[in-house]
């Protein structure tokens, strides 16, 4: 069992680890942050992406001794400290860009990734960007009007209603 | 002014702020204190007699408390087939037990033979591994054309045979539509395979199960669509748990599309396991897992033929269908390609004859149940498809020979040669609406931008009907349903005036515990806010069948009302006593109880408060209290219809096919949230589009399932789908439920792969290529070699 400890939506963390227990794992098990979801065993699905060191990360595929001394923002630390949701989190309401939930904490985390680096996307960067993150219900349409509202684009036209 | 609260208005869900901030409580996030952890052993070969499985060293391993293997549960009962049929020369169909786990065979790859149960996730795994098992492979069958092949390998030795049933629908049917189709001036025919597809909730499967020895109480927290039917299983068909004792509670589920309705094998092992030892046991699958054992959808070889007038007037449809119903018979497997898809195959036409044949084949393959659309979608595909390949062979335009035989509306309630009453509908009109949303009138000037491009434009148009609501349950019963098809409502008035409504529906994504507030809040006049949904849990909610079939409004939201209208019964009563009138002379509008011709009222929460504080209530003639509860058993089922138009573009170097426009227009009837419809309408669509270009489940001849992950099985992503334009403005309410409502959450997934696979072969077609059809997947591959072939 190897120590780590690492800041986790600025909270100072801490636990025993086995040398294969994946950073999903301990934020869920460990630290109780199940807003973390787990939704495939090969990287592919996203909905376990958090924040580490400011990059988007699949949770999944990396080991929780490398995220040792690393500042880690999952889900749980997005909305405000009164509970106010943040722009992009409003943005997925407003524009109902969830269905069942369960990819959602991963949408918003890659989308406050992407919106980082490219504060106006496109239509077409949006898809793209989301190649690693799938969602069963919503057939994408309101997720990518959710992010593009989300930057303050005027998502009206989009598509007919 | 678009309202902003009630029947038509799109509030902002009120479940997204727990999704959206990490607050979401789904089944793996549920720990117990002391909770161990199950693992599966499962089956690396399609078809197997187990030997031997020596325990022993994986007993031995670290942190291990338990192994089960087969024998655990030879005792117990099996997982039924929840719908009975009848073969055309009247014996009955064949059901193999379904076991918790295998025992003596192993019958699909995944199919689980052992579990361990140990203190740690990682543990149980390891132990898994340590398991010494001795199986002989056997020849398998993947196909359901390869198990009815002469000598073919048995699935299940005691049954002697892989077919399961050969149903005809209806057998009275079938001379006259062989004499139709035999002395028709045109036939068309069609050989297709709809494709098997993983339904892929993102959730994956997790059970947990408690057991209490002090009262004998169980609990299972377990991802499911419908947790009293799992209750019912469980306790009447598995374990012989008394129902009084089993607390079955689906928490926050993450999405189902028909694949967590029915019970599984892992729901009833982790209850033992929290019986043996005392201890929570809890197993949470991974996607591999998913891949394996998950009820698959689809997989229909069909042959159809229609016979038309040269002018293009239907005369008869016949099909000829093998459904592959997997190793085992899961809950709805039977009624899934029968009455829920033969009875469909006349679709919005007024065609005389028809006849449906299937034969439903057992093979060494994963479960095959309903999946989004369930049976609707294969019955469409069949139709829309020969439809298409008619008209082309007759010179007819595709919307002209279906506005030609489409069922006019005067023609309503129109019973069908299959069985079916539609109550109404105006496709006429659905399909005006298509070709303005979709700028249809446009498509030639695109066409040519898109040649301009170098790319190949098509245009491909479908026009669907449904069946939603399954019902009525005295119909069901006599045509071999195992369970009744209603729902349920409890509407709890609190004394300061909140309310509870518990309902028998499940909630995955739907969004009922906006939706229901908005019908209830409408009928009471009150604040939609005060009004809260209980779901999902059996020791709260009234008995329901819970959420498949796009059933929750038109029959869960049905006995809403029911309960509704009970309650405003109720209250008038204590209103009259209230103002000392006569309950005949009590008015109730916009939440305020009025005695007519005076000033005298009292407000819906005055009364509920009374209810509660009824001190001066004369006992003989007034309850205390406010509750109410409904049981809704709908008279028919809904017929949800709508028009879709896809328009692609085919790369001639390639064979890729991106879609370039996707119209929807579709008649749910009324609508009680405008925003909730929008979005079941595009993940179906995404789904659907999904089916035609991308996904398909592979099983290799040996019954490997090649296409067991991500990397594997292409799941549509955001860059393989456009924005959707989608319509509901077309209404015509439903004649028989209180909300006129007809359920739109399969649509999608049923119109579209038709819409899409038409536009390709249009495509194909205006290239000068001779392609009638490809089967689905559209895959770049195929395209290509259907040009190049």
């Amino acid at each position: 069992m190897t120590k780590v400890s690492m800041t986790v939506n600025g909270t100072a963390a801490s636990g025993e680890v086995e040398g294969r227990t994946l950073l999903s794992s301990f934020l869920r098990e460990q630290l109780g942050l199940t807003g973390t979801h787990v939704g495939c065993d090969t990287s592919q699905c996203g909905a376990c992406v958090v924040h580490v060191d400011g990059k988007a990360v699949k949770s999944c595929t990396m080991l929780a001794a490398e995220a040792d001394g690393a500042e880690v923002a999952t889900i749980e630390g997005q909305a405000a400290a009164d509970g106010s949701l943040n722009a992009i989190q409003a943005a997925f309401q407003e524009h109902h860009g969830l269905q069942c939930g369960f990819c959602t904490p991963g949408m918003v985390m890659s989308a406050a990734a992407l919106l980082k680096d490219n504060p106006k996307p496109s239509e077409q960067d949006v898809r793209e960007y989301l190649e690693g993150n799938l969602c069963r219900c919503t057939g994408y349409h309101n997720i990518v009007k959710s992010i593009m509202a989300a930057s303050g684009q005027d998502v009206s036209a989009l598509a007919v209603e | 002014m678009p309202k902003d609260s009630g029947i038509g208005a799109s509030p902002k869900r009120r479940e997204d702020v727990r999704f959206l901030t990490g607050n979401g409580n789904y089944t793996d996030d549920i720990n117990l204190h002391g909770q161990a952890y199950a693992a599966f052993a499962r089956s690396n070969v399609a078809n197997g007699k187990i030997n031997s499985v020596d325990t022993s060293a994986a007993e031995a391993m670290p942190g291990v408390l338990a192994v089960f293997t087969g024998e655990d549960f030879v005792e117990v009962g099996g997982n039924p087939a929840g719908w009975y049929i009848e073969s055309r020369d009247g014996t009955p169909m064949k059901e193999p037990k379904r076991p918790v786990l295998a025992h003596g065979k192993v019958r699909h790859v995944g199919d689980a033979y052992a579990a361990v149960i140990a203190e740690t996730y990682e543990q149980a795994r390891d132990a898994v591994e340590a398991l010494e098992v001795d199986i002989d492979e056997l020849p398998a069958v993947a196909s359901s054309v390869a198990a009815l092949a002469e000598g073919a390998p048995l699935v299940h030795d005691e049954i002697e045979t892989n077919l399961c049933f050969d149903w005809g629908w209806i057998e009275d049917n079938r001379a006259a539509t062989d004499e139709a189709i035999k002395n028709a001036p045109h036939v068309t025919t069609l050989e297709l395979v709809n494709n098997r597809l993983v339904p892929n909730a993102m959730e994956p499967r997790a059970s947990t199960a408690n057991y209490n020895p002090g009262t004998g109480d169980y609990t299972l927290y377990t991802t499911s669509q419908n947790p009293h039917l799992t209750r019912l299983l469980i306790c009447a068909f598995v374990m012989g748990i008394p129902e009084n004792k089993l607390t079955v509670i689906a928490p926050d589920v993450g999405g189902g599309f028909g694949s967590k309705i029915y019970h599984y094998g892992e729901e009833a092992l982790v209850l033992a396991a929290a019986k043996k030892l005392g201890r929570p046991v809890k197993w949470t699958a991974d996607r591999s897992e998913s891949f394996l054992t998950d009820a698959h959808g689809r997989d229909h070889v069909t042959t159809i033929e229609l016979a038309t007038e040269t002018d293009g007037t239907f005369i008869a449809i016949r099909t000829s269908t093998l459904a592959n119903v997997g190793a085992y018979l899961s809950n709805f497997s039977t009624c899934v390609p029968t009455f829920l898809h033969g009875t469909l195959m006349a679709g919005n036409y007024a065609v005389p004859n028809v006849y449906v044949n299937l034969k439903a084949v057992i093979t060494n393959t994963a479960p095959v149940d309903a999946y989004r659309g369930a049976g609707r979608p294969e019955a469409t595909y069949s139709i829309e498809r020969v439809i298409d390949k008619c008209a082309r062979e007759l010179g007819i335009d595709p919307i002209a020979i279906r506005r030609k035989n489409f069922i006019k509306p005067d023609q309503f309630p129109y019973t069908t040669p299959v069985g079916l009453q539609y109550d109404t509908g105006d496709y006429d009109a659905v399909m005006d609406k298509l070709e303005e949303i979709g700028d249809l009138a446009g498509f030639p000037a695109r066409r040519a931008e898109s040649e301009a491009n170098g790319k190949i434009r098509g245009l491909g148009i479908n026009s669907y009907i449904e069946a939603c609501g399954i019902a009525p349950s005295n119909l069901v019963g006599v045509l071999g349903a195992r369970v009744g098809l209603y729902d349920a409502a409890t509407v709890r008035v609190n004394a300061t005036g909140t309310l509870a409504v518990m309902v028998g529906a499940h909630s995955h994504g739907q969004g009922h515990e906006t939706a229901f507030p908005q019908v209830v809040a409408e009928m009471l006049g009150i604040d939609e806010g005060l009004i809260e949904i209980v779901h999902g849990d059996t020791s709260k909610i009234p008995f329901g069948m819970g959420t498949y079939g796009s059933r929750s409004l038109a029959v869960c939201g049905s006995a809403v009302v029911r309960a509704t209208e009970k309650i405003i019964k109720k209250a008038t009563k204590i209103a009259a006593h209230m103002m000392e009138a006569s309950e005949a002379d009590i008015e109730f509008k916009d939440g305020q109880f009025s005695v007519t011709g005076t000033d005298k009222s009292v407000a819906f929460g005055e009364v509920a408060f009374k209810a509660y504080v009824p001190h001066d209530f004369p006992a003989e003639e007034l309850e205390p209290g406010l509750e109410e509860t409904a049981f809704y058993d709908p008279a028919n089922f809904t017929y949800p219809a709508g028009a879709y138009a896809c328009e692609v573009e085919v790369d001639p170097d390639t064979g890729k096919v991106s879609i370039e426009r996707f119209s929807a227009a579709d008649d749910f009837g009324n609508i009680i949230n405008p925003m909730i419809v929008d979005g079941q309408v595009h993940g179906g669509i995404g789904q659907g589009i999904g089916q035609a270009l991308l996904e398909g489940c592979v099983y290799d001849e040996d019954g490997q399932l090649l296409s067991a992950s991500y990397m594997d099985y292409a799941m549509p992503r955001a860059d393989d789908l456009p924005f959707y334009a989608v319509d509901h403005s077309c209404q015509t309410p439903c004649t028989h439920n209180p909300l006129g409502v007809k359920g739109c959450g399969e649509a999608g997934a049923i119109g579209s792969p038709p819409a899409v696979v038409n536009a390709v072969v249009d495509a194909l077609q205006s290239a000068g290529k001779d392609v009638t059809h490809i089967d689905m997947p559209l895959s770049p591959g195929r395209v290509w070699a259907a040009m190049n072939g």
